[in-house]
């Protein structure tokens, strides 16, 4: 790897200042649109195949056991929720075509698109959706993203085992018309029904092929592609759903994803014209990637806040809010961004992510102080909490295996080394020993967290240190945070909903329960023939929205590309 | 000989066993579980995916669940991939090792052995320096280095060659085959020439010398044979190593293989994939082991196995 970044640089810096991009990054032609917002026939490159590197090969193509963004990604190309994202992220009607709230915010009646069918030509039906929900939700089924559906009236006592998952609050009142009922007045509902664990399955098959219903063959869905290939640790094809409701305005045939273990391989895969989407890029090299491949590099914020998160059950951080905050004030965070990660992360001192529609995080006061006068707080409340230079903090600060946590890491205690005079043991885990120590709380002191939220709202981020969450990994046992969340679930006045969630995210900075350091961008190489995308606070990219645009020259790379694997 | 194979099949058998059993414990002591993820999930249904893949058994119990199994050639599901079975992945992923690692096999062994042999011929002298040198180079340089170094020239730089990928076609198996070789030619070229050297010198060499038989003839009817006893000792484990696959190279070139599911499997505690991937491997070092030793009483004809002759 470490010679891989010598050749890079060597290619980049040879030529002087201004190295010619690399000659595979063909340019786009113009594209004009048709009144239904289709692109023209002419502009568009004949064979509509597109290669997207998608990260580690999914666990599963089940989207009620689906877990992580990959599987994600390709799950929303094959199956659709009752709404779906529009390329700017927005949530727009998607199985169902309208649909009506009751005024107590409680009911929720979808209408579903009589064009929707599965993949097989079958017409999809309420009772799919009936039956699916009951799947997602039974304790049996194991779907491990089941709390998405825990809004649905009754999903909590089903979770417990209390009630069966015929329980579930939700009817189809025809063969089109499917209602929900909730629990609390849930805001950021339909924002949920995109996500996988709410998209419907063929009963059907699961009952023909038990765990093997999603193989190629097997797998009928209802989106706009088909699953048509399937090789593990290679390749998953889908190809366009004739059956699609909307399967006249998708362009693109067939599209490929390809697994990668190594961030480099696929940068290289993309150079050598494999890929037209990549699903990171290599670390470290932005400044190279910049320089030469800016036309194809994307950088966006998005959804997530990287942070450290103290252990409040233990010393030293139990009861002593002065260090904690000292030390959240103590570290630089625009040179942990611009010198370390690299990458044009935002720094930030909030838990929540910027770019919510209708949430605007609380600022602490120390964000608007400089840098030296929060080292000079941070000194300050140091020596209140009974540390100085005769009685040095020693601290351990645990993260998980990867290299940018580790750099983080190190920048960070060197930080409070220079600032107060903190010693600070690095301690570097396996991702599963480090989520188990986490959890235990019995040796962590402070630890690496991070999230990225799960649905477009504020509350993704702020459940999360309710007492009870199973991810509370800082033990944070406030009974007032507790009862606020509590309010924040049966507040039915979007503007009191959006205070108290304000509120909550105060007490959450005020109590220092984290360390904040950035808040997350997504990155990767695109070509600029693949168009149609949008970025988007989500990261939600559905390849029915894209499309492969001819090249400005005759020749055309990526007609050939890659097919024969 | 038949006599000695089902001998050496039955203590195979008890071999295996340890293993297996070794392995089972040992992947189980490790902290963390397969279902542990960053997404707390609720207690009910921990416990409902503990019961259907029976982590909630005593753990005797479910050593005694998999050993009949696997008995029966089943190796359970997979616990990370959840839409395949260990044998799925196995039968996937072996054909794609199986292939590379057998096309290097090959590789290393024809190189190897005759640059190996060229040098010895040649002992002290400029060539066998200069020969000898690009072994060590060969030996040393790790392949995470040598492959990408592979790919930036042939593939992005030249565009000869795909940058990786997996087909079973000649380009797509150069630059993986090449890389796993490479490490294998200089190891064979080195050992084929120290004990080819030591054969040249012993003294029935000198014999048919005297007797003015053709240099050719000494070197390929006498000399190398036994010269390559040592070569073929070194092929049996790394024979099983290189057929099951290497992560490196899986991982550079996004192959398919098995390798990468030794240590994926360990990390994500797929405690059914590591021990159908570690079976494999001690079925096939047991398996070359014993075709060294075969090979060995045909390469030697002081080896004779059942005949209360020495065994080495």
């Amino acid at each position: 790897m470490l010679v891989l970044a010598f050749g890079l640089a060597g290619c980049g810096a040879d030529s002087g200042e201004a190295p010619a991009p690399p000659p595979r990054l063909p340019e786009p032609m113009e594209v004009a649109f048709d009144e239904a917002g289709r692109p023209l026939e002419a502009a568009l490159a004949r064979t509509q195949v597109i290669h997207r590197g998608n990260g580690e090969e999914p666990q599963t193509l089940d989207p009620h056991l689906a877990e992580g963004v990959p599987s994600a990604n390709i799950l929303r190309d094959l199956f659709e929720g009752l709404t779906t994202t529009a390329p700017d992220g927005r949530i727009v009607p998607g199985a169902a075509r309208h649909w009506d709230i009751s005024r107590d915010g409680l009911t929720y009646t979808f209408y579903l698109d009589p064009q929707a069918r599965w993949s097989n030509g079958e017409p999809l039906t309420a009772q799919d959706f009936v039956w699916s929900w009951q799947r997602a939700v039974a304790p049996a089924t194991g779907a491990s993203n089941s709390r998405m559906l825990a809004p649905v009236l009754h999903a909590e006592a089903i979770f417990s085992g209390e009630l069966e998952p015929e329980a579930l609050g939700v009817t189809a009142l025809s063969d089109t018309t499917f209602q929900v009922q909730l629990a609390d007045p849930t805001p950021y509902f339909l924002g949920l029904l995109t996500h996988p664990t709410t998209y419907p399955v063929w009963r059907p098959s699961l009952e023909a092929f038990g765990a093997s219903h999603v193989r190629p063959g097997n797998l009928v869905s209802n989106g706009a592609f088909v699953l048509s290939d399937w090789q593990v640790r290679s390749r998953i094809e889908l190809s366009r759903n004739e059956h699609y409701r909307e399967a006249d305005a998708v362009v693109v045939e067939r599209v490929v994803y390809y697994s990668f273990e190594d961030e480099n391989t696929e940068f290289n895969r993309f150079r050598a014209g494999d890929l037209h989407w990549t699903y990171q890029v290599p670390s470290g090299q932005f400044s190279w990637l910049e320089r030469n491949m800016g036309e194809a590099l994307m950088v966006a914020p998005w959804f997530g806040t990287y942070f450290f998160s103290f252990n409040l059950t233990r010393e030293p951080f139990k009861e002593d809010l002065a260090l904690r905050r000292a030390l959240t004030l103590a570290i630089d965070r625009n040179i942990l961004t611009e010198r370390v990660s690299r990458f044009g992360e935002i720094p930030t001192f909030n838990l929540i992510p910027p770019g919510l529609p209708d949430y605007v995080p609380p600022v602490p006061e120390w964000a608007d102080l400089s840098q030296a006068e929060r080292e000079q707080e941070a000194r300050r409340l140091y020596r209140q909490a009974g540390y100085g230079p005769d009685r040095a903090l020693s601290v351990e600060l645990r993260y998980n295996t990867s290299e940018n946590h580790r750099k983080i890491a190190v920048a960070v205690a060197a930080m409070w080394k220079q600032v107060l005079g903190v010693r600070t043991r690095l301690v570097n885990e396996e991702f599963r020993v480090f989520l188990q120590n986490r959890a235990q709380r019995r040796v962590t002191q402070i630890f690496r967290a991070g999230w990225i939220g799960d649905y477009q709202d504020a509350f993704t981020f702020l459940e999360l240190f309710h007492s009870g969450h199973g991810r509370n990994d800082a033990g944070y046992d406030n009974p007032r945070y507790d009862r606020l969340l509590e309010r924040i679930a049966s507040e039915r006045i979007a503007a009191s909903r959006r205070n108290l969630m304000a509120e909550a995210e105060r007490m959450i900075l005020a109590d220092q329960v984290i360390l904040p350091v950035y808040t997350y961008v997504s990155k990767r190489l695109v070509d600029p023939r693949l168009q149609g995308w949008q970025e988007n606070v989500m990261d939600h990219h559905l390849t029915r929205h894209m499309f492969l645009v001819k090249a400005k020259s005759s020749v055309e790379p990526s007609e050939e590309v890659g097919d024969g694997d | 000989m038949l006599n000695y194979s089902l001998r050496r099949l039955g203590s195979a058998v008890p071999t295996l066993f340890l293993l297996i059993t070794f392995a089972f414990f040992l992947i189980r002591v490790a902290p963390g579980g397969p279902f542990d993820s960053e997404r707390a999930l609720p207690p009910e249904i921990e416990a409902n995916l503990a019961a259907k893949y029976h982590l909630d058994e005593p753990l005797v119990v479910q050593y005694a669940r998999y050993l009949w199994q696997m008995v029966r050639g089943d190796l359970g599901p997979s616990f990370h991939y959840l839409d395949w079975s260990v044998n799925d992945l196995i039968a996937q992923g072996a054909p794609v090792s199986f292939a590379l690692g057998l096309a290097a096999l090959v590789l290393a062994l024809a190189i190897g052995v005759v640059v190996g042999a060229w040098a010895a011929l040649r002992q002290n002298r400029p060539t066998d320096y200069t020969v000898m040198s690009i072994a060590m180079v060969g030996i040393s340089i790790p392949n995470f280095v040598m492959a990408p170094l592979l790919i930036l020239v042939f593939a992005v730089m030249l565009g000869w060659l795909p940058a990786g990928g997996w087909a079973f076609s000649f380009d797509r198996m150069v630059l993986p085959v090449i890389t796993l070789a490479l490490p294998m030619i200089a190891y064979i070229a080195r050992i084929t020439r120290g004990s080819m050297i030591e054969v040249l010198h012993s003294s029935y060499i000198r014999t048919v010398r005297a007797k003015g038989m053709p240099e050719k003839e000494v070197i390929l009817r006498h000399a190398l044979k036994p010269a390559l006893l040592p070569v073929i000792s070194y092929l049996g484990p790394a024979a099983a190593a290189i057929l099951t696959g290497s992560v490196v190279v899986e991982r550079i070139f996004t192959i398919p293989g098995i390798g990468s599911y030794f240590v994926q499997g360990a990390l994500n505690r797929d405690y059914t994939l590591v021990m159908g991937v570690v079976i494999l491997y001690g079925v096939l070092i047991i398996l070359f082991n014993f075709l060294v030793d075969l090979l060995y009483a045909w390469l030697d004809p002081r080896i004779r196995y059942d005949e209360g002759g020495t065994e080495t």
